[in-house]
């Protein structure tokens, strides 16, 4: 297939409305009203409005926003748990609404499968039986292989099989052992890891995850953020991730939609939604996240106002430093690539002494990469005496990350 | 002013009219009528049979083991056994035979009524609009008004003491099983919907198993009640335990009816005792931890 590593669902336009006026409330909002006016007014709540979105086959795709803004909402549209009130969710092309009950059927037991909030595990099953949950319906799909095989050796047959299934899959996440378990004694990390397993047993292609690890305390939740980019980067499922949390967010997103009011305000990586947020309210957002961890030295170098070449004489370097105020500036050669620093104290003695620059120059520069992340050269910019240099693997300089620059990229 | 000190009589109902018209459809769908009276009559008969070729120490022993089972105590089971043997002791085995086999046929047939009302209801909001006042009704309408049709549609005997006991003794099981279904945890059903199960899937191995507690609580009502129309339904010819606390009050033999009527307390007790535990004993239990599971 042609567009195999491209978009595996995409959302066209869908609104969701509730309540009632539904019809005056799309007039509403068409003339511009805002979701709480129509409310006021209406008492109609509108969860999704003109929604569009491209997920992206093989990523994981993160739906972030405050709470009410239409994240789960959204994301039940994507298996049919909701009906889109307007707008098409297309498969792979192909639109859910057309799906007749057995299409339907087949897509949630073959190609997409859901983690919940509260686990949504069932209390009268044992570990095992939870994790074989999806493959059990699909075997005994139709009433017929059903009858067919209730008392028959086909039946224990596809019982041994998809049991052998959900015990890799309960191994994959770490619950080898725990089996026969009944589900209300596991911790909450470890049910969520069997409804992460019973997830995984149908081979689904996209995984829905409604804030899978809100209701787990920190440590355990970083363990399973973990772990579940582990499993996505092993199996290169499709992932949609819902979250309110920002750092989980741009920690597991490859590509972030940010939500409010049920309208999607931006999609990006991570670094671009933090470097250059689309309003506010995504400033807001990305505000509260911890922007080092996000952001890398290429999103917040700048450019050296001033450059010296290595065969210019002391006394271009004196005037250039003298033009732009600057008390040290880079030296480089023809090709831009980095020879080093050279300070004004400097370039006024080779000038006193008849030196070139080549022989006064400062080689021991630090210097980074840009996809460095900015955390992990603070404690070095924060000692540095001189700016960092940003180069290339081959030796040219991008640009360069002064204190400043890192300090003003957190806020 | 008089008039204001008595209500006006404006709509005079006709009792007569329906007494009649009562009649009529008794006359007129009389073949249908034997038949349910003549099935029902044989279900009560079959039951007794059953039960009367037991011999009585294999139904002692039955009692001991199931509420030994059901309390998972030995003491309980063999205290039940013995309060269970004094009903033969005392003379009244036969008689506890027969009311035991109208009730255990009354119970039969309002689960096999009650539990597709109660799931049907569970899952449309109109059907629920539908039969709720129905259920209503049923309760609050004092049981002696529908022991004079079932009087006239099926006869003194045991078909109408089954219709009276079933229409009593329904409603807490079609309520409790909608209610169990109702209560179970949208998120479990979400989740056995996003996985692909059909209709029948989602109540068969979900809806039906996480609200089987609360189901078996109903069940275990609808038994009570049935137990508790005994002495009503000998009014319509009930044999039994029943008729005999009435022979008692008829001739003011206050002995006579208060050992009978002990019987009566004695065998509902028992019954009570092993299906509460049955089902539901181990269960405060797991739902304790599944909550303290999920405030962790
Ligand atoms: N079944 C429903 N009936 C009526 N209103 C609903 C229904 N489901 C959701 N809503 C409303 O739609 C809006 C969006 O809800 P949704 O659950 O999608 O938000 P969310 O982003 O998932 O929030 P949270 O973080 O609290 O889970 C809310 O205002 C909510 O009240
Ligand atoms: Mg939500």
């Amino acid at each position: 297939m042609e567009d195999r590593n491209d978009t595996i669902i995409r959302v066209e336009h869908v609104s969701k409305l509730y309540g009632p006026n539904r019809t005056e409330a799309v007039r509403m909002m068409e003339a511009g009203a805002t979701k709480d006016e129509v409310y006021q007014k209406l008492g109609c709540t509108v969860a999704l409005w003109d929604v569009n979105l491209e997920i992206p086959r093989g990523k994981i795709f993160v739906i972030i926003g405050l709470s009410g803004s239409g994240k789960s909402t959204m994301v039940r549209c994507f298996n049919r748990l909701n009906r889109p009130s307007a707008g098409r969710v297309l498969f792979e092309e192909a639109d859910l609404a057309a799906m007749d009950k057995t299409a339907l059927l087949e897509f949630r037991r073959n190609k997409i499968s859901m983690v919940f909030q509260s686990f949504g595990l069932m209390s009268h099953r044992d570990v095992l039986g939870n994790a074989a949950y999806g493959l059990e319906v699909k075997n005994e799909g139709s009433m017929r292989s059903y009858l067919g095989g209730m008392f028959g050796k086909k039946k224990r047959v596809e019982r041994e099989k998809r049991e052998q299934k959900a015990k890799e899959v309960l191994a994959m996440v770490g619950l080898s052992g725990w089996e026969h378990q009944s589900c209300a004694q596991l911790s909450g990390g470890m049910r969520q890891r069997v409804g992460i397993a019973r997830a995984l047993a149908n081979d689904p292609e996209v995984l829905l995850m409604d804030e899978p690890f809100s209701a787990l305390d920190p440590l355990v939740r970083r363990d399973m953020q973990f772990e579940l980019l582990q499993i996505q980067r092993k199996l290169q499922k499709t992932v949609i991730f819902i979250t309110h949390d920002i750092d989980e967010a741009f920690k597991l997103g490859d590509m972030v939609a940010i939500m409010r009011d049920g309208k999607v305000v931006q999609v990006d990586t991570p670094e671009e939604m933090s470097a250059n947020p689309a309003d506010d309210y995504v400033r807001e957002f990305t505000g509260s996240a911890d922007k080092s961890k996000v952001l890398t030295v290429g999103n917040i170098m700048i450019t050296p106002s001033s450059l010296v070449r290595i065969t210019e004489g002391p006394a271009y370097a004196i005037k250039e430093m003298r033009k732009n105020a600057l008390s040290t500036v880079y030296v480089v050669d023809h090709q831009l690539r980095l020879k080093g620093i050279l300070t004004i104290q400097d370039a006024i003695r080779a000038w006193n002494e008849g030196l070139t620059i080549e022989t006064v120059v400062k080689t021991e520069v630090q210097t980074t990469t840009p996809d460095v992340l900015v955390a992990d050269i603070m404690p070095a910019a924060a000692e540095a005496m001189y700016p960092i240099a940003v180069v290339e693997d081959d030796g040219r300089l991008q640009g360069i990350v002064t204190k400043a620059s890192v300090l003003a990229s957190l806020i | 002013m008089d008039w204001l000190f008595s209500f006006p009589n404006v709509l005079k109902i006709d009792t007569n009219a329906i007494d009649s018209a009562v009649r009529a459809f008794a006359v007129s769908a009389e073949g249908v009528l034997d038949a349910i009276s003549g099935g029902l009559g044989g279900l009560v008969g079959s039951i007794g049979w059953l039960l009367k070729h037991i011999p009585w120490p294999v139904l002692v022993l039955l009692v001991v083991l199931l509420s030994w089972q059901a309390r998972k105590n030995v003491r309980s089971g063999i205290l039940y056994g013995i309060l269970f043997a004094l009903i033969g002791a005392i003379g009244l085995w036969d008689m506890m035979i027969v009311t035991l086999s109208i009730v255990l046929a009354s119970v039969l047939i309002a689960l096999l009524i009650g539990l597709p009302i109660g799931i049907l209801i569970s899952g449309s909001d109109r059907a629920n609009g539908i039969v709720r006042p129905i259920l209503d009704t049923m309760q609050t309408m004092p049981v002696f008004v529908y022991l004079i049709p079932a009087l006239l549609l099926f006869g003194m005997g045991n078909a109408s003491a089954v219709i009276a006991t079933v229409i009593y003794a329904i409603v807490p099981v079609i309520r409790l099983t909608s209610l169990g279904i109702r209560q179970v945890d949208k998120e479990v059903v979400e989740a056995a919907k996003a996985f692909g199960s059909t209709r029948g899937q989602l109540l068969f191995k979900v809806q039906i198993p996480q609200a089987l507690p609360t189901i078996m609580t109903g069940v275990n009502q609808t038994l009570m009640m049935a137990m508790a129309m005994v002495v009503t339904c000998s009014m319509i010819g009930a044999r039994g335990l029943g008729m005999e606390v009435l022979e008692a009050v008829n001739r003011i033999q206050i002995g006579r009816g208060l050992v009978a009527g002990a019987s009566v307390v004695i065998l509902a007790v028992i019954l009570d005792r092993m299906t509460q535990g049955w089902f539901s004993g181990d269960e405060p239990e797991s739902t304790k931890r599944e909550k303290a599971g999920r405030a962790r």
